[in-house]
């Protein structure tokens, strides 16, 4: 068999396999819209949750799930930045510590969110008094996600050629002023993308709020803005079910009429949100591009 | 950069001025709050009396959270919260002081067992039934149903439900080894789509995709179990530590009024607790209720 | 004089700034560092417990068959034997990555270097959004599709190892791709160029260059696959089964140690021997985790060379 006939062959592999995977992710995506779209309503996205009667919403666990991912994204991302900062631009690459370092971030990376959940729910819930809320949830999902995003924005940081540091330090700028002026604004659009990627997996994690942020949702009081009053939505001390702790109490204890119905839609629901931060962040991280790097 | 900084520090002082000025502001409520965690079946009964508690009652909340029987007497043990939801006595769980706690009964709840419609079974005794979760008896032909092999189903061990099943169905035998479910729902849904498959869940679970058999001629419900005649029941406990507090004792008289005893508790699939006509303590002593 | 000697010994502007920049990225990392230490801290000691406080042996905790830690056994010792679930958390996740890194490899290398367009169109965005998929709804998909198409295939209940592995292969698939289409595009252009200039075809280019190149980057990605898989709760244990049985056939119910340890832990009262061994299992989910990582450094360092 000579070389064009294999290659031949292996794209035609090459082809079989990207369809068969797309086949696969698109019935799934298909799976879940046609079983949960026809539930939605305007009613549906706004309505507090019902507990043992049919026609409940999803209107409080969608704005806890937006208002806690806010919380976990303030919280990491500059931990994350900070941390990626540090490992790429100033960390010896060949010290053994830099490589435990390393390690145990993986490690953090591969906790099962249980385990983060239930540590989070001995040191915060319990021992710093916190209670079931949304700080106490946003710090645990903080654990969960920092591993993951120091690691893209590191990855993101790697990604930008050695030259723009050469360039950066022959100009007389010292290594912070280049990584913030250079490095950071060419390496924007591959963090934007680690970051809407953690945030879909915050988005739809489950395991790890379910004894920190809990799993009650208390009526909110929408025209009560002030965060230190208790059924106000901004505040941080109260519990807060999320869409996918709601799916996951649903599926296994909910005894209203219409679970299925409702953990459907609320799954479709939670699929197009993560739809719309994927279109926000690449029409964001192409714009950001374009105005910090000025090119066209 | 200077403009930047500018920009940066005007905006970090408005938002803590935002801040400050929301403080100032805030509800100056001396609220109580009274928290409970616990098992996840109790959860919504005293969830929904909570809300109905605090509607009538200005400054009142209650937080209801879930976390399993376990958790819930840990953390009332240790007083971190009011209230101990739990599908069992406290004395039937390991690492429990139970003479700290104080037990509130609740509610009753009725456990019965479901087949997979495909068994074709709808009467079993409960020898036979006990046979079948201890692995004597190993297809449905045995017990007049089809020729098809029993899948058993077991709930999560700790869990309330089989805690319950396994002490007044196998009068205390455990169960073999077998898969497990750690909810209701769950449980239903795969023995409604696994051939052959047996478990058991609470009497608000059961629903036309499963069928429930009669054990000895008795049917699985609320009438059967307020006069003893199905015997595979528990109490709904809440449990404190020591005596409650005024107000925790307000909001646990309120869950055993009438309004809340023949509206909520039957709505959610309980069986009220005045409707008991007898009692039953931990050992299976029955007595007339009083 | 003076003046110039003043300037040569004080610290430049610029290196304060560095200086600056090193402590604030520095503490960052400290901090995440304190976070693993504790967490690890605290799982140990609560895991170690099982050990010291209750007294069981760890040579039969680690390969004893038996897991049911209220009852007690003839020595007195409660039976706590792990074994079901370690082998039962291998298998599901060897199985998963097995099948998901050839498929990874594939639909990174078709959106890098075969059909860049069409990747970046279709592929890339649909493997974002699977990411953001929560695990419940994995789990539910799998328990509608996957566990009756394995009754109907191989007969039983169709729950197992086989049904877990399947739902953690979709999982883990995204992450694994995307991770890999990084690597890929890490590889520098002019290895490409140089590969075809050279007379190679493309599967030639793409097969002894692109992937030499990128081995460690692959092997890296599908380890975090195999970490998601590893430590993956909900989805698994919905299809798996949850039976503490030694599986003995990929297709009857088994379990992971995920699977127990989310089961159990609220049913259990903090302290307690029930409550303990759970924590053991928490605590060899995390050295597992360690000798995954350490193994694919090594293999890692070797590609490397």
């Amino acid at each position: 068999m000579n070389a064009k006939t294999v290659d031949k062959i292996a794209t035609a592999v090459l082809y079989a396999i990207a369809g068969i995977v797309i086949l696969i992710l698109a019935a799934l995506l298909g799976y879940i819209l046609i079983q949960g779209v026809p539930h939605l309503s305007w009613h549906f996205l706004t309505a507090p949750a019902s507990a043992f009667t049919a026609g409940g919403g999803i209107g409080i666990q969608l704005f806890n799930s937006l208002y806690l991912l806010l919380i976990t994204m303030l919280l990491s991302f500059p931990i994350a930045l900070g941390a990626g900062i540090y490992l790429n631009e100033y960390a010896n690459p060949k010290s053994k510590i830099t490589g435990i370092v390393r390690m145990t971030i993986e490690i953090l990376s591969s906790l099962p969110s249980v385990v983060v959940g239930l540590f989070g729910f001995l040191l915060f819930v319990v021992q710093f008094k916190l209670g079931f809320s949304i700080l106490s949830g946003a710090i645990a999902l903080t654990f969960f996600n920092l591993p993951l995003l120091t690691r893209s924005i590191e990855d993101a940081l790697a990604t930008v050629p050695n030259l723009q540091r050469e360039a950066g330090a022959a100009l007389g700028l010292s290594r912070w002023e280049t990584v913030g002026h250079i490095i950071l604004p060419a390496a924007l659009p591959s963090i934007v993308t680690g970051v809407v990627l953690s945030a879909g997996r915050v988005f739809g994690e489950a395991a790890a709020l379910i004894y920190t942020a809990g799993q009650s949702a208390p009526a909110l009081n929408f025209g009560d803005w002030n965060p230190f009053n208790v059924s106000s939505p901004l505040n941080i001390m109260r519990p807060a079910e999320t869409l996918a702790v709601h799916i996951w109490k649903i599926n296994s204890e909910g005894i209203m009429p219409d679970a299925a119905a409702v953990s459907a839609g609320a799954s479709a629901v939670l699929i197009i949100v993560v739809l719309l931060f994927n279109f926000l962040a690449r029409y964001l991280s192409s714009y950001l591009y374009k105005r910090l790097t000025s090119t066209k | 950069m200077k403009r930047s900084w500018i920009v940066g520090t005007a905006l970090v002082a408005v938002a803590a001025g935002l801040l400050s000025w929301g403080y100032a502001t805030r509800e100056q409520n001396s609220g109580v709050n009274i928290n409970a965690v616990g098992s996840t079946a109790l959860q919504p009964l005293v969830e929904a009396a909570g809300e109905d508690y605090a509607n009538n009652h200005k400054g009142v909340f209650v937080n209801v959270q879930g976390g399993g029987t376990g958790t819930g007497l840990a953390q009332v043990q240790t007083g971190a919260v009011d209230l101990g939801n739990s599908d069992m006595f406290a004395e039937e769980k390991s690492g429990i002081d139970a003479k700290k706690l104080v037990d509130h009964k609740v509610a009753v709840v009725g456990i019965a067992p479901m087949i997979n419609k495909q068994a074709g079974v709808d009467k079993l005794t409960k020898a036979q039934l006990t046979g079948i979760f201890t692995g004597k008896i190993k297809n449905w032909q045995e017990v007049g149903g089809k020729n098809l092999p029993i899948v058993i189903v077991n709930r999560v061990e700790g869990s309330g439900t089989r805690a319950t099943f396994e002490k007044w169905e196998l009068d205390g035998a455990t169960s073999v080894d077998a898969q497990e479910q750690d909810s209701s729902g769950m449980a239903r849904s795969v023995v409604s789509s696994t051939p052959g498959a047996v478990s058991y869940a609470a009497f608000a679970y059961l629903d036309k995709t499963i069928t429930v058999p009669t054990l000895d001629g008795v049917t699985a419900d609320k009438k059967n179990v307020q006069d003893g005649s199905w015997p595979i029941w528990s109490y709904e406990h809440i449990y404190t530590k020591g005596q409650p507090k005024p107000d925790v004792q307000a909001f646990l008289d309120s869950i055993m009024t009438k309004h809340i005893q023949s509206t909520l508790v039957p709505q959610l699939g309980y069986i009220s607790i005045h409707d008991m006509k007898i009692q039953r303590d931990m050992n299976g002593h029955i007595t007339p209720a009083k | 004089m003076d003046e110039i000697r003043e300037s040569l010994l004080k610290k430049s502007k610029a290196s304060r700034k560095d200086q600056f920049g090193r402590v604030i990225s520095f503490s960052a990392l400290a901090l995440i560092i304190v976070v693993v230490i504790s967490i690890f801290y605290f799982v140990a000691s609560k895991g170690l417990a099982t050990f010291f406080t209750d007294h069981v042996n760890l040579w039969s905790f680690l390969t004893g068959s038996e897991w049911s830690p209220s009852q007690v056994d003839a020595h007195g010792k409660p039976m706590v034997g792990a074994a079901p679930m370690i082998v039962g958390s291998f298998l599901v996740t060897l199985l998963a990555a097995l099948i998901a890194t050839p498929f990874a490899i594939g639909t990174a290398v078709f959106m890098t270097e075969i059909s860049p367009k069409r990747g970046a169109k279709i592929l890339g965005p649909v493997t974002e959004l699977l990411v953001g998929i929560p695990s419940v709804v994995y789990g539910f998909i799998g328990l509608s599709v996957i566990v009756p198409f394995m009754r109907a295939v191989f007969g039983g209940s169709g729950f197992g190892i086989l049904s877990g592995a399947m739902v953690l292969f979709v999982m883990i698939l995204p992450t694994v791709t995307s991770m890999t289409v990084d690597t890929l595009r890490a590889v520098p252009r002019h290895y490409r160029e140089s590969a075809l200039a050279l007379g190679a075809t493309r599967w030639q280019m793409i097969y002894k260059v692109i992937l030499r190149g990128a081995t460690p980057g692959i092997l890296t990605a599908s380890v975090f696959g195999m970490a998601r898989a590893f430590g993956e709760a909900l989805a698994v244990q919905m299809v798996i089964g949850n039976a503490a049985l030694m599986p003995h056939n990929l297709t009857s119910p088994a379990s992971t140690l995920t699977s127990v340890l989310t089961q159990g832990i609220g049913n259990t009262v903090m302290g307690s021997i029930e409550n303990n061994a759970l924590w053991s299992l928490a605590l060899i989910l995390l050295l597992m985790s360690l000798v995954f990582n350490l193994a694919i450094r090594a293999i890692a360092k070797k590609g490397a060379m």
